[in-house]
C-alpha cells in the first residue's frame, strides 16, 4: 500500500537545499558577527528545520548524511542511491 | 575532520553535453583562481590565525569551497558524459582525453596542472586576508568570463550561484580584515605580526 504521507522527493530535496543553504550562509555571517541576536535566532530555526527534513528524507529515500544513515535492514544503504553528480542524484 | 553530505550545495542538472565548455569550466576546478586552490588556501592559513572569528571564517569558507569544487566537477562530468570518439575529436577534447579519458583531473583551461603555487599561506593575517579578498574577486571575474561564453541556461544557473558566493565570501573576508585591524595598533597596523610576535 502506498504511504500517503510519503513526501515528493524533488520538493523535499529542494527544501533541504534551501534550508541548508540558509543555515550555511547564516553560519558565515555569525562567524564575523557572533553577537547578532537576529542571526542567532534565525540559525536556530533553520537548524531545526534542516534536521527534520534530513530525517524525513532518509526515511523515504535513503540517507544524505552519516547521522541519518540508520541500519534498518541487513544491507548497507548509503551506497544505494545515486551520487550527487549522477543522473537521479541530489 | 569532515563529514560527507550526499548532495550538491546547489543542484547541477545538465542534459546536453558540451566538451568545449567543459574545457573552459575545468579551470574553476584546477586553475589559478579555482575552487581547489581556494579551499587549500583558506584551510592552510587557518592554523596560525590568532583571532577566533577569522579562524572560523577560514574553516567554514574553506569547507564551502570543497562543495563548490564538487559542483564544478559535477558540471564538467555532465558536460562530457558518454562522449563518442568522433565528438571528442570534433570539439578538441582529444588532448585532455588522451591522458584522462573522461575522468576529472585538476587543470587550468589551457592544460597546465593544478599547483600549490596558485596560493599563499604567509603567516601574517593582513597579508593573508588581502590575498583572500583578491582571490574571491579573481574567481568572480573568472565566473563572469565563463558566463559571457555560455548560452545554455542549464550551465548558467549553477555558475551564477557560484559567482554570487564569491561576492559573499569577499564581504566576510573584508569583515575579518576589519576584526584583525581592531586588535592592532591603529597608528601602525604593521608594527607587529600577531601570528608571530605575540606568544
Amino acid at each position: 500500500m502506498e504511504d500517503r504521507k510519503r513526501p515528493c522527493r524533488r520538493e523535499l530535496l529542494d527544501w533541504i537545499n534551501v534550508v541548508s543553504f540558509a543555515a550555511d550562509d547564516t553560519k558565515l555571517f555569525l562567524d564575523t558577527h557572533p553577537g547578532n541576536q537576529e542571526a542567532l535566532k534565525c540559525f536556530d530555526a533553520l537548524k531545526k528545520q534542516r534536521t527534520e527534513a534530513l530525517k524525513e528524507y532518509a526515511r523515504y529515500y535513503g540517507p544524505l548524511t552519516l547521522d541519518t544513515a540508520a541500519v534498518s535492514s541487513d544491507r548497507w544503504c548509503w551506497i544505494n542511491e545515486p551520487w550527487p553528480w549522477q543522473e537521479g542524484g541530489c | 575532520m569532515w563529514n560527507y553530505e550526499k548532495r550538491l550545495q546547489y543542484p547541477v542538472k545538465i542534459t546536453r553535453t558540451n566538451p568545449k565548455m567543459a574545457q573552459v569550466i575545468i579551470s574553476q576546478f584546477g586553475g589559478p583562481d579555482g575552487e581547489l586552490a581556494a579551499s587549500m588556501r583558506y584551510l592552510s592559513q587557518r592554523y596560525t590565525m590568532p583571532y577566533k572569528e577569522v579562524t572560523g571564517i577560514l574553516t567554514d569558507i574553506g569547507t564551502e569551497e570543497l562543495a563548490h569544487m564538487e559542483m564544478i566537477c559535477a558540471i564538467v562530468y555532465q558536460l562530457t558524459k558518454d562522449l563518442t570518439p568522433e565528438e571528442i575529436e570534433k570539439y578538441g577534447f582529444d588532448k585532455y582525453y588522451v591522458d584522462h579519458t573522461l575522468a576529472l583531473w585538476p587543470q587550468a583551461a589551457a592544460g597546465t596542472p593544478w599547483t600549490a603555487t596558485y596560493f599563499q599561506s604567509k603567516g601574517d593575517p593582513i597579508t593573508d586576508l588581502s590575498e583572500d579578498m583578491a582571490a574571491e574577486q579573481k574567481a568572480r571575474t573568472t565566473y563572469d568570463n565563463i558566463l559571457r561564453l555560455i548560452k545554455d541556461p542549464e550551465i548558467c544557473d549553477p555558475i551564477r550561484f557560484l559567482r554570487e558566493r564569491e561576492i559573499v565570501h569577499y564581504q566576510r573576508f573584508g569583515e575579518s580584515l576589519r576584526i584583525v585591524q581592531d586588535h592592532l595598533d591603529s597608528r601602525n597596523f604593521y608594527a607587529i605580526n600577531p601570528e608571530f610576535d605575540i606568544k
